[in-house]
């Protein structure tokens, strides 16, 4: 059909979906890059999934159009597509084997024999599962289960790769384990990614750039750096982690100021925030504190015990100060 | 009372009465027809060898096992559209189709069969509908053949092999089609290389339950075949009331044990019984 499909970009335009009186997608659109790995990010019912299976060919949207390179495949069948898609909870099919489950999408194209057994070892030893070929996917686990997913869904060299929540079933070691390998797996084949989380670390550690979605709108778009240093509101500083907004009358400045509490740290007399500590957490080589301002604001700071000279205890007055280099001034929301 | 401190002892003490009901009632005159069988008129395998050598007796069985194979089958196919309607429908259908499905099967089979009665029979609903609009003249023998016992079976069979096909549809991820035609299958080809395989054991535990209740079934049969398709169980019960010969349809009724016994025992091996019979 094409010389080559990678040569052509994805292009949302303008789509909407409603369900009721729900808008799970108002006016999306967004332009993936070739071999970019694109990451939608949000809460739930912030239309990530729907933007993503609206993509896959599972949802169609009300209005708008979706374009692969000059094809509108808006309507298109999700068989159509050729792409490939790694769902949540991975969809292996049981009653086949790992191999079988592998090789099933180059069946379907009509990809057999010789040519079939080369792609599927190949796709199995990308993913280091050569030698769990005969096996059925139930005796595999967790982590092994969604490389063969993985696997199953780049063996026929797709146009793209969707990923819902691929690594939401997996414990936190193995899901950072394997959010290595994905970023491995990335540059290896060269293929476009576009993959749904509602984790921020996810999202920062691995995307070139992200699109933090609300209300069915994505809200800000950008690389990791650019969203972490410069959120474009509130809502994304929030999303990306940031703990404390400042008001104008304790910074003395117009709007809001968001500060890390790894930005926000003791200042002897010098302070410019005093507040009482109401609670602390241990987490190994530092302390996160809650403290409550005077006029009722909660804060949260965090101490390194390597560089503290005096260790606050709980009812403890503190003062506090932030440099100007890691704050991030807002219009007032 | 220090007996009944060892757990295992107040297990069986609890399931002692219905095990005592089970033995008097069942067992016992299970085992009486079985001696019989073997002792009336005389002792030896007389009555087995007169149902080997009786042409009407070898008929009648080739009746059965057709009849039996038949409606399984057919309701095999009904019940599997349903099953599969039923567990793709949004809950509020669901809840209403499933209950459709579980009246019929409280709905008495002596009242079933006798609704068939009514709509079959020569100036029954269906014949008097046909010929009021003139599409035949004389009306189609529905009644007292072999149609009206695959009828009125299907109809009693139904509910008992959509409920095993559920539960088993139930239990697939409906992801899994989605996947299939993410990776390029078309619907009939998620379909038949997903969905389907992944129902055979709801298919194959679903056939053992309708094909044994099938080969014993007696009140359908006996009345929509108005004693002229008499099945096994109707054959019984003539030897035994009518002809008064306890020993041959003792032995008829041994054939039909060891024959169901024999079913389970192959069965068995392929698949876990406990799992066909709603158990674990």
């Amino acid at each position: 059909m094409h010389a080559n499909p990678n040569d052509q970009t994805l292009s949302v335009q303008g789509i909407n979906k409603r369900y009721g009186t729900f808008q799970a997608l108002n006016d999306v659109g967004i332009d993936v890059k070739r071999g970019e790995f694109l990451t939608l990010l949000g809460p739930s019912g912030s239309g990530k999934t729907t933007l993503l299976m609206s993509v896959a060919g599972f949802i169609q949207p009300d209005s708008g159009r979706i374009m692969l390179g000059a094809q509108d495949i808006t309507f298109a069948a999700p068989e159509k597509r050729n792409f490939g898609m790694v769902f949540q909870g991975y969809a292996l099919f049981p009653h086949l084997k790992v191999r079988e489950n592998v090789a099933f999408p180059l069946k379907m194209r009509g990809i057999r024999g010789a040519a079939a057994t080369k792609s599927v070892a190949e796709a199995l030893e990308l993913v280091g599962l050569a030698d769990k070929g005969e096996r059925y996917p139930r005796e595999l686990s967790g982590g092994q289960q969604q490389r063969v997913a993985l696997a199953r869904a780049i063996v026929f060299q797709p146009h793209l790769l969707l990923l819902d929540e691929p690594l939401s079933a997996l414990d936190t070691q193995l899901r950072g384990q394997l959010q290595t390998e994905l970023k491995r797996l990335h540059r290896a084949v060269g293929l476009t990614f576009i993959y749904v989380t509602h984790d921020q670390g996810e999202a920062l550690s691995m995307s070139d750039r992200i699109a933090v979605m609300k209300d069915g709108r994505i809200v800000q778009l950008g690389a990791p750096s650019a969203l972490y240093n410069r959120p474009a509101n509130r809502f994304v500083a929030e999303f990306l982690g940031v703990e404390n907004f400042l008001p104008e009358r304790l910074t003395g400045r117009q709007g809001l100021l968001a500060v890390r509490a790894s930005a926000l740290s003791l200042a002897g007399k010098a302070g410019r925030i005093s507040a009482r500590v109401s609670d602390l957490d241990y987490h190994g080589a530092e302390i996160r504190y809650t403290a409550q301002t005077e006029c009722g604001l909660s804060l949260r700071f965090n101490l390194s015990l390597r560089d503290a000279a005096h260790v606050p205890q709980e009812n403890e007055n503190v003062t506090l100060d932030w440099q100007e280099k890691d704050a991030l001034p807002f219009p007032a929301a | 009372m220090r007996i009944l401190a060892n757990p295992m002892l107040r297990y069986w003490l609890l399931i002692a009465p219905a095990l005592l009901a089970m033995a008097v009632f069942y067992f016992y005159p299970i085992s009486h027809v079985l001696w019989m069988s073997v002792t009336l008129p005389e002792p030896g395998v007389s009555n087995f060898e007169s149902l080997a050598a009786s042409r009407s007796v070898q008929r009648m069985l080739w009746t059965t096992l057709r009849i039996a194979v038949l409606s399984t089958m057919i309701s095999l196919i009904l019940a599997y559209f349903v099953a599969y309607v039923i567990s793709t429908v949004d809950e509020r259908r669901r809840r209403l189709l499933f209950m459709g499905v579980v009246i019929s099967l409280w709905i008495s089979v002596l009242v079933r069969a006798f609704a068939w009665f009514a709509l079959l029979r020569n100036d029954g609903l269906i014949n008097q509908a046909l010929i009021g609009m003139g599409l035949i003249d004389r009306p189609l023998p529905l009644m007292w053949n072999e149609f009206a016992v695959l009828v009125g079976m299907v109809h009693y069979m139904l509910p008992l092999a959509i409920l095993p096909l559920y539960s088993g549809m139930q239990s697939i991820d409906p992801r899994l089609v989605a996947a299939a035609r993410g990776l390029g299958a078309s619907r009939m080809t998620a379909f038949w290389k997903i969905w389907f395989p992944l129902t055979l054991p709801g298919v194959f535990a679903a056939s053992i339950l309708v094909f044994i209740y099938s080969l014993g079934f007696y009140v359908t049969p006996a009345l929509l075949g108005g004693g002229k398709k008499m099945m096994v169980a109707e054959y019984i019960k003539v030897q035994i009331l009518e002809v008064v010969n306890w020993g041959l349809g003792s032995a008829l009724a041994t054939l039909l044990l060891i024959f169901v016994l024999v079913t389970l025992a192959i069965v068995s091996r392929v698949v876990d019984l406990r799992k066909v019979f709603g158990a674990g």
